[in-house]
């Protein structure tokens, strides 16, 4: 991911020329005319307003009381008290197994797990318990109220450990939503429906874009429907789709395609489990093409069941074969991560020859 | 607090004379022989195909199920394990539904949904049977967090609700049992731990799989009373109970209870059963809970015989209609299936006709999306 100069993107969203993250405890949030907002300042909005709201809404996780190392929850204990914005031990099946319990009880429960790369030790109550909470009890209980945060994907420099995108895992298992969202308006939108969606929800965070990416944000309360895919540029000659911090690799791809005469339409997911396979199949239809991409190694990736759909569909539209650009079937490497990273050019170069088939 | 971890370092010794009414013997006393028969109800369905999956008997450990259970209001939650029959009976669970979720019936308590590891109970408070072992313990610990900021913050003085969490010993090696205890003592949380130490975690003896096998030690060490107790003993159960109830409900905190038992059956219907000793099984068969309960009332004039059998003959007979309520319950509906996955069933098991997808005749070709 190359450092880009200020660029437009979708709703007004500009991405600002800083490579890398930084977790200290930095609070000059990039603020133009009192409403462009980034990533970080937009999940700590929506969380402000989901709190204020609903009296029975808790965040909770490691780290979370003073801010969280990611600043995201910044402000909230002292607004809301620390019977509502606590500090859990470091134990992520006991916050999640806890969480449910919470949520079982007719409660929101926003947990934050510190990094996506920390969630297996919850994945067995997320599989066994959080799943099928509601189905297995006959309706009588739900743990709709929950709603796990996680900051997901690359980040320059995260290395094995604080780089993975784990949210195939989370699509295989009926009783889950799975939501990603892509900008700060879409990030605050979207983690507001997930909060008050009646079922448990996974919500991934693009840590890379926490701070460089910044746009507009409505300072009211809003929500961004799930399971609705988005358009996010027109194109004919072929589909892109992707979700979270792809989408701006992928724009920077179509607008190089432009330049050599290639009409790409880009589709922002969204919302991962159920997906919008409508949006997607009639973009489709029309271009003929579809072209997939994402961070998360490419054997069994999310985009390996959009292909098999979307061939199911549209086979016979089809004029060339469905394309994954992805990350590599390798761990999460540190010094290699840009040979790993789905990038432009090799987005480009798929455009190309999917084109060009 | 009204007394503190290191004095709770000792077994108790409990002194059992005159601890029980005669109304109260004859309610525990009933609640025992309801588990007892119940079971061995499941165990004869079992064998003759009206339930299917797995069954985990409760046998010889009653005392424990109703020695806590009996003393809890409707109001506070159990959270349970795969062997969760009793616990669900305890709590005021009707034989019939639990008999109908057994045989997979649309009249059981979860429509037939779950079977027998999954009882819930929204009316009693019945927060599951949880077939993974240690994963109520965390789900308990979040309904006792939300009793307590009912109470605490929300100040509904009336909300002095607890919750007890069963498991096994086998569970006290996994991570969440110490996930927990830390969390619930941490935050000073209404919950009970209560461990069904049986002795046996499928084949594998306690004693073989655990450093130090004395886990009410472990209350102690996050700061916790922990408390030792005969399983086998209802009255003695019930005193540590009263205890660890009472400390929870005045905000004082959670208390770890180990009740040392006997299953008098396998692991499962199962388990054949070959690798516990028959001297050990005869022990324990010989502290059977029900029958020193029963010597305890006629010993001290608490019943008298005919009382007694009167009560095994209503047992015998709820029991005989809960088989026939299951038996004639209908089967529940294939949309069913389809159901409660998500909050709505739009789009997964409702298709965009608005009608379910399995009633559409394709369903059971296999070209069917669900």
């Amino acid at each position: 991911m190359a450092a880009t100069s200020l660029r437009r993107f979708g709703r007004s969203l500009c991405w600002v020329s800083r490579r890398g993250l930084s977790t200290s405890c930095d609070d000059k949030v990039v603020q133009q005319n009192g409403k462009s907002m980034n990533l970080y300042s937009a999940i700590n909005q929506a969380l402000h307003i989901a709190l204020e709201t609903d009296t029975r809404a808790y965040v909770f996780g490691e780290d979370v009381g003073f801010g969280g190392v990611f600043r995201c929850t910044t402000g909230l204990a002292d607004r809301f008290g620390k019977s509502r914005v606590f500090n859990t031990p470091l134990c992520e099946q006991g916050i999640i197994g806890f969480a449910i319990g919470l949520a079982a009880m007719g409660n929101r429960a926003i947990a934050e797990i510190q990094f996506a790369d920390y969630i297996f030790p919850a994945f067995d109550q997320i599989v066994n318990e959080a799943a099928k909470f509601r189905y297995r009890s006959g309706n009588q209980f739900n743990c709709g109220g929950l709603t796990i945060r996680a900051p997901y994907g690359a980040v320059g420099h995260g290395g094995h450990y604080h780089s993975q995108s784990p949210e195939a895992f989370f699509c295989h298992i009926p009783g889950i939503k799975v939501v990603i969202p892509r900008s700060p308006h879409q990030a605050k939108g979207l983690l507001l429906s997930c909060i008050r969606d009646p079922n448990p929800i996974v919500f991934f965070e693009p840590k890379w874009l926490y701070r460089l990416a910044v746009e507009e944000v409505p300072e009211h309360d809003f929500m961004l429907p799930l399971s609705e895919a988005e358009v996010v540029r027109e194109g004919s000659d072929i589909t892109l789709l992707g979700w979270g911090a792809q989408l701006s690799i992928m724009e920077q791809a179509c607008l190089d395609a432009e330049k050599e005469g290639i009409s790409c339409e880009l589709i922002d997911l969204k919302t991962l489990i159920p997906w919008d396979k409508e949006t997607v199949e009639s973009s489709v239809r029309k271009t003929g093409r579809l072209l997939i991409s994402h961070e998360a190694p490419v054997t069994g990736g999310f985009g390996a069941e959009i292909s098999a759909s979307i061939v199911e569909r549209c086979f016979s539209r089809l004029e060339a074969p469905v394309a994954r650009v992805c990350g590599l079937d390798t761990p999460f490497p540190l010094i290699f991560e840009p040979f790993y990273m789905p990038t432009k050019n090799k987005i480009l170069d798929a455009i190309k020859s999917t084109v060009n088939y | 607090m009204s007394f503190s971890a290191t004095k709770l370092a000792q077994p108790l010794t409990l002194n059992t004379t005159a601890l029980i009414t005669k109304q109260e013997g004859l309610e525990v006393y009933e609640d025992m022989v309801l588990g007892r028969t119940f079971e061995d109800m499941c165990a004869q369905m079992y064998y003759r195909g009206k339930m299917f999956g797995f069954v985990h008997l409760y046998n010889g450990q009653e005392a424990v199920s109703t020695g806590f259970i009996k003393l809890l209001k409707k109001e506070d939650s159990v959270a349970s394990t795969y062997r969760d029959h009793v616990h669900a009976l305890s709590k005021g669970v009707s034989a019939r539904a639990v008999m109908s979720e057994l045989f997979g019936k649309k009249t059981g308590c979860c429509r037939g949904q779950g079977g027998s590891m999954h009882m819930f109970s929204k009316e009693h408070n019945v927060l599951g049977g949880f077939a993974f072992i240690g994963e109520g313990i965390p789900v308990a610990t979040g309904a006792a967090f939300t009793s307590k900021y009912r109470r605490e913050v929300l100040k509904e003085a009336d909300c002095d609700h607890v919750t007890v969490a069963f498991f096994g010993d086998g569970t006290c090696n996994n991570g969440q049992f110490f996930e927990c205890l830390n969390m619930a003592a941490l935050w000073k949380l209404p919950i009970i731990f209560v461990v069904e130490n049986n002795l046996w975690a499928i084949g594998m003896s306690h004693l073989r799989a655990t450093s130090d096998p004395e886990i009410w030690k472990k209350g102690p060490a996050f700061g916790m009373p922990g408390v030792h107790v005969d399983g086998m003993d209802v009255l003695k159960v019930r005193e540590v109970a009263k205890e660890a109830i009472g400390r929870a409900r005045r905000g004082e905190g959670p208390t770890l209870v180990e009740c040392e038992t006997y299953r008098f059956r396998g692991h499962s219907l199962a388990d054949p059963d070959e690798l516990r000793d028959p001297a050990e099984k005869a022990h324990y068969a010989a502290r059977d809970p029900i029958t020193a309960l029963k010597k305890y009332l006629l010993e001290n004039n608490l019943a008298s015989e005919p009382e007694l059998k009167a009560i095994d003959k209503r047992i015998d007979e709820l029991i005989e209609d809960a088989v026939e309520f299951a038996d004639e319950s209908p089967f529940p509906a294939r949309s069913q299936l389809l159901e409660n996955v998500f909050a709505d069933p739009k789009g997964f098991g409702i298709g965009p006709d608005g009608r379910y997808r399995c009633e559409d005749p394709k369903f059971t070709e296999g070209t069917a999306h669900v």
